[in-house]
Parts: structure tokens; sequence; C-alpha cells
């Protein structure tokens, strides 16, 4: 009981700093829109690269992406890996599917990103 | 709790681990473990592990080095020093607290008190000393007592870390900071393991993991970072909120008992505080 407690303060916490931090960048996001509409992955990229909410970056290699750490493979040609989009999106809403003990967040069912956010880093990354 | 839940959650956490078989003792798993980074870092000269990530990566080592040169610590021992012939209300000194020499305080703790059934710290001893004669508690992360810290540190440079769990109650102190130590915890489900096992030496955005093996040797740390002195606890807190986990409080008893594994584990090397890390 107090554990839960504990998960879903936690949870909350994280989630208003996560709110706060959407709010700006989709500030951003709406006036790199006038200048560049053509970017469709554009807020994939973000939410993939952004500290407080993917940080994909912190583990795995990204084209585009600096200073990536050196834990997992590269994400790249995942078409290849994941002829099926939604088997992609299901590893990362719960990579513990394939891998119990994975270091990988289970960035959807921890409420890391949401669902919408999850969408459009999985559109980002499934392009590459 | 029944059986084969327990049993499930047990696989779970330590289900990768070649080393970590769940009846194992103390002494398997500390062979187990330092086989095991050994193996993963077979250039690591002996005894080199106190030295963290600088003892796996030779580039950001050199800069260490330079800075070791005019340690950026030097000025807390000195100053916690002349705290510790500082005279109590009473007349009395901390010298009157501990009955070991000076040079042998550092490497005496952590140890398990079975009257008391407690992890005893150094950082507990020195408040404990404290209360004993009247005096009022300092704070637990930095400061003060960061500076006793260091200074005791300081004068037991070159002893070997000898931690000792010899009774049940020894034991269960023991498996409740090795539970805490694989456990996955936080939003991000990351454990200490994750980190400090399994990926040390592999880059996590723009940081080098060092492993646990030396976690404990030269603490209090000076982290340019923080900018100031940290004592072991105030960095167990900062990895727990990385994970976004709620961190534990200074001397809790979880933290009590994971500094009491990760000191076992690091059994035989040397300690070398007060040290200084990025
Ligand atoms: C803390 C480390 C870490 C972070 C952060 C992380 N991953 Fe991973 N990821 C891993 C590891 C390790 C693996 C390989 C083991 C596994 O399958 O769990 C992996 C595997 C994957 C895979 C499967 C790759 C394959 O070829 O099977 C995908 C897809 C993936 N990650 C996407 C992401 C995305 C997208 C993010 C950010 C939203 C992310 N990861 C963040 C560590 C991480
Ligand atoms: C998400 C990764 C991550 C997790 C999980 C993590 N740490 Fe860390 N830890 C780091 C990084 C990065 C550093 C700084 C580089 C280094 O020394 O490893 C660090 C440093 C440390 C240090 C200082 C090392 C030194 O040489 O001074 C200690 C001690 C430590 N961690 C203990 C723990 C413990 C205990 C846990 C679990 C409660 C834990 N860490 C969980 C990433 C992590």
């Amino acid at each position: 009981m107090r554990k839960n407690i504990r998960l879903i303060t936690g949870a909350a916490s994280a989630l208003a700093i996560a709110g706060a931090v959407a709010f700006f960048s989709n500030i951003a996001i709406a006036e790199g829109d006038k200048k560049a509409a053509s970017d469709e992955h554009k807020e994939g990229k973000a939410l993939a690269f952004d500290r407080k909410k993917g940080n994909c970056l912190a583990c795995h290699i990204i084209k585009g992406g600096e200073m990536a750490g050196n834990i997992a493979p590269p994400l790249m040609m995942m078409k290849a890996r994941f002829p099926k989009k939604k088997d992609m999106k299901a590893k990362i809403v719960d990579p513990r599917i394939t891998k119990p003990n994975t270091i990988m967040p289970p960035f959807g069912a921890h409420s890391v990103m949401s669902d919408s956010e999850i969408d459009k880093v999985v559109d980002f990354i499934y392009s590459l | 709790m029944n059986k084969v839940t327990k049993i499930i959650a047990t696989s779970v956490v330590f289900g990768l681990l070649p080393f970590a078989t769940v009846q194992a003792s103390p002494d398997e798993d500390l062979k187990a473990l330092q086989g095991f980074f050994e193996k993963k870092f077979p250039d690591v000269k002996d005894g080199d592990f106190i030295n963290g990530v600088y003892a796996i990566d030779e580039k950001s080592r050199e800069q260490w080095e330079e800075m070791e040169e005019m340690p950026p610590y030097e000025l807390a021992v000195d100053e916690g020093k002349e705290l510790w012939a500082k005279k109590f209300g009473n007349g009395k000194t901390y010298a009157d607290c501990f009955k070991q020499d000076l040079a042998d305080i550092r490497v005496a703790y952590p140890y398990h008190d079975e009257d008391k059934d407690d992890i005893m710290t150094l950082e507990g001893a020195i408040n404990s000393c404290r209360k004993d004669n009247d005096e009022k508690p300092l704070k637990w992360k930095k400061g003060k007592l960061a500076k006793l810290s260091a200074y005791i540190a300081f004068e037991g440079r070159g002893k070997k870390i000898d931690v000792k769990v010899e009774t049940d109650k020894a034991k269960a102190w023991y498996e409740e900071g090795k539970t805490f130590f694989y456990a996955k915890r936080g939003q991000l489900n990351m454990a200490c393991a994750d980190c400090h096992v399994y990926y040390s030496g592999n880059m996590i955005r723009g940081d080098l993991l060092s492993p646990t093996l030396g976690h404990t040797s030269h603490f209090p740390v000076y982290r340019s970072k923080w900018g100031s002195l940290g004592t072991l606890h105030r960095r167990y807190g900062g990895c727990n909120k990385q994970v976004r986990a709620k961190p534990f409080k200074a001397q809790s008893r979880q933290y009590k008992a994971l500094e009491y594994f990760e000191a076992y584990m690091s059994n035989g090397l040397e300690l070398n505080g007060p040290g200084s890390r990025k």
C-alpha cells in the first residue's frame, strides 16, 4: 500500500514536470512549424532526444543526436528489425515484454511519456 | 507472502545474474562479483578499482591526476582536523569517543552492532559522539560532518577494507542491502546493478559508469558538480533521484544496509578517502 502511494506521487510529480516541459516545447514547435512545416518527425525527434522525456540517446545512438551512450544497439533500420510498427511500439511501451530484466525504462507502463507522445517517438524512430 | 510469489520476484531480480545465486553466502557473492569485474576489466591493475571511473578510462584519468596534485578537498581536511580537536562544551573531544587510534577509525566502519542490531557508520558514530556529549547533531550529507569524515578518512588511508558479516542478524542486514542493490526502482525502473554492474564501463549519455567495487573506498568525495564535499549517502540519494525514485534519508535503514553491502563487496581494497570526482 505504502509503496503504491509512493509510486503514484513519484509519477505524479514527474508528470507535472513533464507537463511543463511539454508546454514549452510545444510553443517552440509551433513557432518552428511556421518556418519549416516540412519536417514531419520534428516533434517525435524532440521527444526522443529530450532528457526529461525519451532520453533515448542516454543509451542508443540515433542519427542526428549528439553525445549518445553506448549501452544499447543503435536505432537504425527499424523497419527491418520490426516489420510491424506496433511491435516496435510495444517494445517502447514496455521493453520487459521481450527482456524482463532490461535496463530500458518502461516508457508507457510507467507513464514516462503519454500514449500520443510515444506514438510521435515511434513514428520518428520507425523512419530511421 | 507465499513462497511462489517470492521465488518469482527473486528470479526477476537475479534472473540474469550468473553469480548471485539466491542461496549464496556473502563470501561467495564477494568472490563471484570480484571475479566478474576482473574478467570484465582485465586491464585494471590489482586494487585500482578504488579509483572509480578513472580506473577504467585513461583519458579522464590524466585530468583527474592533475587535479589531485592540488586536491580540492585539502581545505576540508584541514577544517576537519580543527573540528576534531575543538573541545565540546564539557571539555571533551571526539577522540574521547573512539577507542581506536585515529588511523584505525575509518577502517572500523561500517560494522554490525549485535546488541543494537544496527549498522554503525562513521558518520553515525560522529553524531552519536556529539549526542553523548550534549552537542547538537550535525547535518548528514555535507558541511562539518563531511569535513570530519574527510579528516578521519585521510588519516586512515592505506588500510584495507575488511567488513565482517558473521552473525545471522548481520547477514539479514547484508541481504537487505544486496536486495536493494539489485532491485529495480523509480519511474525509470533501474537497479544500482544495472548501471554499476551489468553496464559499468559503458557510457550513459555523457557519463561513464563505474563498477560498484571501490564505491565506498574514497568517501566523502569532493564533486565538482556539487562544488563541495559530500558523504556516501548524499551520492546514494542522487543516484536514486536520477531514476526518478524517491531518495531515502541519509543514514536511513535502507542506505545503511546498502553501505554495508557495497563496502563488503569492496573487501580487500585500500581505503583512499577523501576523493575527488567529476
Ligand atoms: C537506459 C537505457 C535505455 C534507454 C534510455 C532506452 N533504451 Fe531502448 N534499449 C536499451 C537496451 C539495453 C536494449 C536492448 C535490450 C532489450 O531489448 O531490452 C534496448 C532496445 C531497444 C529497442 C529494440 C531494438 C532491437 O533491435 O531489438 C528499441 C526499438 C528501443 N530500445 C527503443 C528505444 C527508444 C525509442 C527509447 C527512448 C524513448 C529508448 N529505447 C530508450 C536501453 C535503453
Ligand atoms: C541510471 C544509472 C545509475 C543508476 C541506476 C545508479 N547510478 Fe550510481 N552513478 C551513476 C553515474 C553516471 C555516476 C557517476 C559516474 C560514476 O562514478 O559511475 C554514479 C556514481 C555513483 C557513485 C560514486 C562513485 C565514485 O567513484 O565516487 C556511487 C557510490 C554510486 N553511484 C552508487 C549507486 C547506488 C548504490 C545505486 C543504487 C541505489 C546507483 N548508484 C544507481 C549512474 C547510476
